[in-house]
C-alpha cells in the first residue's frame, strides 16, 4: 500500500475576483521510500497541492472543495485537528523555499530545532539537545555544538537551509515534502543540499515529494516525476522514461524550451502564449489554448489522466488516440 | 555558430582593471573608515561591437556591482571604462548623457524596473523626448516600433505595468532599453525571474536583436546552460575577479579553472541517464567574504586542487588554448576532465 495517496484533490480560493481554481483534480501516490517530482511552472498549483496535504491552507480564503489524502491509512484533510498535529511535523515534515522567512529570527536554532521533538516525542531538555545535535553534524553543519546556539542570522543560506532540514528531519519522518527547497540557492551550494537531502533519504528510509520548476534537479533525484499545469496533472511517468519519451505536449514542449537541452544558438521552442488563468473555468484541456496539436475535442471536457504503461500516465485525448507521432 | 570575436570590428567597450570597492565605516560617534568590500577587484575585459558577452558567477562574486559600475551608477575605485574609445570615469555630465545614450540596462525584475504609475507608452517616451530622438510628434509612432520589435501589439500602449506578465514587462523594460538606439546593453540576470516557457520566448528575442540590430550585449547570469546559449564569450567571475575568459561553449563544454569545473558539475543536467552517473565535484563551504578576501588565490580554501603557492600571490590571467585565458598556476597540472 502506498505510503501517501491523494485522490481528486481540489483547493480553490473564494475570492472578491472569483474563484481560483488553483488545485482541480490532482491524484498521485507515494511509496515509501521513494521520491516523487512535482514540477510545473508557477501558478500550476504544485505548492498549493504540498500547502493542502500539510494543512497550511488559509480557510477562508482557501476551501479544499473535495479529494483526500490518504496517509498510513489516515485521511489527512479529514481527521480531527488533534490528530492531524499528531502526524504534522513527526511523521510528515516540510520544508520550504526561503529559509530566512521559515526560521524564528527571535529563537536560537538549539531552540527551534528541538521544538518539534518536545512536542512529539516524552522527551527531555537535555536529551532533545542531543538529538538536535546529532541531526545538525547530520546536515553538515561543521562545529555544530556551538553553533547550534546560533541565531539564524548568523548563518548563510545554504546553512539555514541545512538548519531547516535538520529541524525537518529531526523527528525521522516517513515523508518529507520539499517545497523548491534549492531554488533561492547558488548552484553549488544547490548541489550541496541536493547530495544531503539524497544521503538522509538512503539513510532515514523516507519518502520525498520534491517540488520544483527545474527539470534537471528532477532528473538527478526522483524516482517519478509528475508534470503540472494549471492546477492539474499532465504527465506522470518515472523519470528516465518522462525525460526519454515524454507523451504529453506540454512536457514536451516543456523541454525543448530549455536552453540545455537545445544545440547552442539554435532558436529556442517557445510555447506561445501565456500560463492560463485558474479564476477562468477550464471547460477542456488546461493547456489547449497553447497547444500545438490541440482540435475541437479538447476543449470539449477536461481529459483525463489515462494510464497507457504501469506507472506512466498522461492526460491528452489526441496523444492517447496515436494522433500525435512520437517525433512530432 | 558564432565562436568568438575574431571576425568582429573593433571594442565598443573596454574595462581596464576596473576596481569597486565599497567603504565600511564602524564606530559609535566617531565614523572610522574599518576597510572596504572589494565587490570589484580588477577586471579587464573587452566587449566587440555585435559580440554576446556572458558573465558568471555565483551571488556575490560581484557580477551585478560590475554591471552598475560600467553604467558609471556607483563610482569606480580604480581602473578605467572605455566605451567607444571615451573614458567615462573622466567624462563631463554633458559627455555622461550622451554616453548613455549608447549603453542601456535591463534590470532582472521586471515588476521592480517600470514605473507602476506609468502607462507603457509613457515609459517608452519619456527617453525619447529627454535625448531628443524625435519630435513630440513622432512620438506615436516610434513608441508603436518599439513595442513591435520587441513583440507586443501597439494598442497595449496605454495600459499599465501591472496588467501585463511577468514576460510582457520584461519585454516592455527591452523595449525601454531600445529606445535610445544604444550600441550595448548591460542585461543583469534578465530571465531569472520568469518560468521556462517564456525565458525561452525572452532569450530568443535578445538574440535576434543583437543580430538584427548588431547590437552588443553584456549578458549576466546565474544559470550557465542560458549563458552558454546565447553568449559568444563567457567571463566566470569569483569574488570579484575574472578566473576564466574564452568563447562560450568551449568554456562551459571544456572548462579549465578548478572554479569553472565545479560550477559546470553542479549544473543539474535534465538527463537522468547523464544526471546519474556523472562525476560530481561538490564543493564545501560558502564563497569568502569580499571584506577579508583570502590572500592569494580566491578560490584556494574551496579548491580540490589547491597547493601551498596558491596561497603566495594573486593569480593573473593567463592563455589557457586558442582565445582562452584563465587564472590558475596549476593550468598545466590539473588532471584532464573526463566525462
Amino acid at each position: 500500500m502506498p505510503l501517501l495517496t491523494v485522490s481528486d484533490l481540489r483547493t480553490h480560493f473564494h475570492t472578491r475576483n472569483g474563484i481560483y481554481r488553483a488545485v482541480d483534480g490532482v491524484s498521485f501516490s507515494v511509496e515509501r521510500g521513494e521520491t516523487l517530482g512535482i514540477v510545473g511552472e508557477s501558478g500550476s498549483g504544485k505548492s498549493v497541492t504540498c500547502y493542502s496535504i500539510m494543512g497550511l491552507i488559509p480557510q477562508p480564503p482557501g476551501r479544499i472543495e473535495s479529494g483526500s489524502a490518504m496517509f498510513d491509512g489516515i485521511d489527512l484533510l479529514r481527521c480531527s485537528p488533534k490528530v492531524a498535529r499528531s502526524i504534522r511535523g513527526k511523521r510528515v515534515s516540510m520544508i520550504f523555499q526561503d529559509p530566512m522567512t521559515s526560521l524564528n529570527p527571535y529563537l536560537r536554532v538549539s531552540e527551534q530545532v528541538i521544538e518539534p521533538l518536545l512536542i512529539h516525542e516524552d522527551i527531555t531538555k537535555k536529551e532533545a539537545l542531543s538529538r538536535a545535535l546529532e541531526m545538525m553534524e547530520a546536515v553538515g553543519i561543521n562545529d555544530a555544538a556551538r553553533r547550534i546556539h546560533f541565531y539564524p542570522h548568523e548563518f548563510s543560506g545554504g546553512m539555514r537551509q541545512r538548519v531547516m532540514i535538520a529541524m525537518a528531519l529531526v523527528t525521522r519522518p516517513e515523508l518529507l515534502i520539499a517545497d523548491e527547497p534549492t531554488t533561492a540557492l547558488d548552484v553549488t551550494v544547490q548541489a550541496q543540499i541536493l547530495d544531503l537531502i539524497r544521503r538522509l533519504q538512503r539513510e532515514l528510509g523516507m519518502a520525498v515529494i520534491f517540488v520544483t520548476h527545474d527539470l534537471g534537479v528532477v532528473a538527478g533525484l526522483c524516482d517519478k516525476v509528475q508534470v503540472m499545469y494549471g492546477g492539474r496533472v499532465m504527465e506522470t511517468a518515472d523519470a528516465s522514461t518522462l525525460f526519454k519519451s515524454p507523451l504529453h505536449p506540454y512536457t514536451r514542449a516543456l523541454q525543448r524550451s530549455i536552453p540545455a537541452l537545445q544545440p547552442k544558438g539554435r532558436e529556442l521552442f517557445t510555447i506561445p502564449g501565456l500560463p492560463p488563468d485558474v479564476s477562468k473555468p477550464m471547460p477542456g484541456c488546461a493547456f489547449a489554448p497553447r497547444c500545438g496539436f490541440a482540435a475541437d475535442k479538447c476543449l470539449a471536457s477536461v481529459p483525463e489522466l489515462v494510464s497507457v504503461s504501469p506507472g506512466h500516465s498522461h492526460a491528452c485525448i489526441r496523444a492517447l488516440a496515436g494522433e500525435i507521432g512520437a517525433d512530432a | 555558430m558564432n565562436t568568438g570575436p575574431r571576425d568582429m570590428p573593433e571594442n565598443i567597450l573596454e574595462l581596464r582593471d576596473v576596481k569597486t570597492h565599497f567603504p565600511i565605516y564602524s564606530g559609535f560617534l566617531v565614523k572610522k573608515r574599518t576597510g572596504s568590500v572589494r565587490a570589484v577587484d580588477g577586471v579587464t575585459l573587452s566587449v566587440a561591437q555585435g559580440e554576446v558577452l556572458g558573465l558568471v558567477g555565483e551571488s556575490g562574486c560581484g557580477k551585478s556591482t560590475l554591471a552598475r559600475t560600467i553604467l558609471q551608477l556607483v563610482p569606480t575605485t580604480g581602473g578605467a571604462v572605455i566605451l567607444n574609445g571615451r573614458n567615462l570615469g573622466q567624462a563631463t555630465r554633458a559627455e555622461m548623457l550622451r554616453c548613455r545614450r549608447d549603453l542601456q540596462m535591463i534590470f532582472q525584475d521586471p515588476y521592480a524596473s517600470l514605473n507602476p504609475r506609468m502607462t507603457v507608452h509613457a515609459a517608452l517616451a519619456e527617453p525619447l523626448l529627454v535625448h531628443g530622438i524625435c519630435s513630440p510628434a513622432e512620438v506615436g509612432s516610434h513608441v508603436d516600433e518599439l513595442m513591435r520589435i520587441v513583440g507586443l501589439a501597439p494598442r497595449f500602449a496605454q495600459k499599465y505595468p501591472h496588467e501585463f506578465s511577468g514576460g510582457q514587462r520584461q519585454r516592455i523594460a527591452i523595449a525601454r532599453a531600445l529606445a535610445l538606439r544604444p550600441k550595448i546593453i548591460i542585461a543583469d540576470e534578465p530571465v531569472s525571474a520568469l518560468d521556462v516557457s517564456i525565458q525561452a520566448q525572452i532569450l530568443n528575442l535578445l538574440s535576434q536583436l543583437c543580430r538584427e540590430m548588431n547590437l552588443a550585449l553584456v549578458f549576466i547570469a546565474h544559470d550557465l546552460s542560458v549563458v552558454r546559449h546565447i553568449s559568444d564569450r563567457v567571463a566566470v567571475m569569483y569574488l570579484g575577479k575574472i578566473v576564466e575568459l574564452g568563447p562560450a561553449a568551449d568554456v562551459i563544454d571544456r572548462p579549465r579553472h578548478p572554479y569553472t569545473r565545479a560550477l559546470v558539475s553542479a549544473i543539474p543536467v535534465p538527463d537522468p541517464a547523464v544526471e546519474r552517473s556523472r562525476k560530481r565535484i561538490v564543493l564545501a563551504g560558502d564563497p569568502p567574504s569580499p571584506i577579508n578576501p583570502p590572500p592569494g588565490c580566491a578560490f584556494h580554501p574551496r579548491c580540490p586542487y589547491a597547493i601551498a603557492r596558491c596561497r603566495e600571490a594573486v593569480p593573473p590571467l593567463v592563455p589557457s588554448g586558442p582565445s582562452r585565458e584563465a587564472a590558475c598556476i596549476r593550468l598545466g597540472e590539473l588532471p584532464e576532465l573526463s566525462g
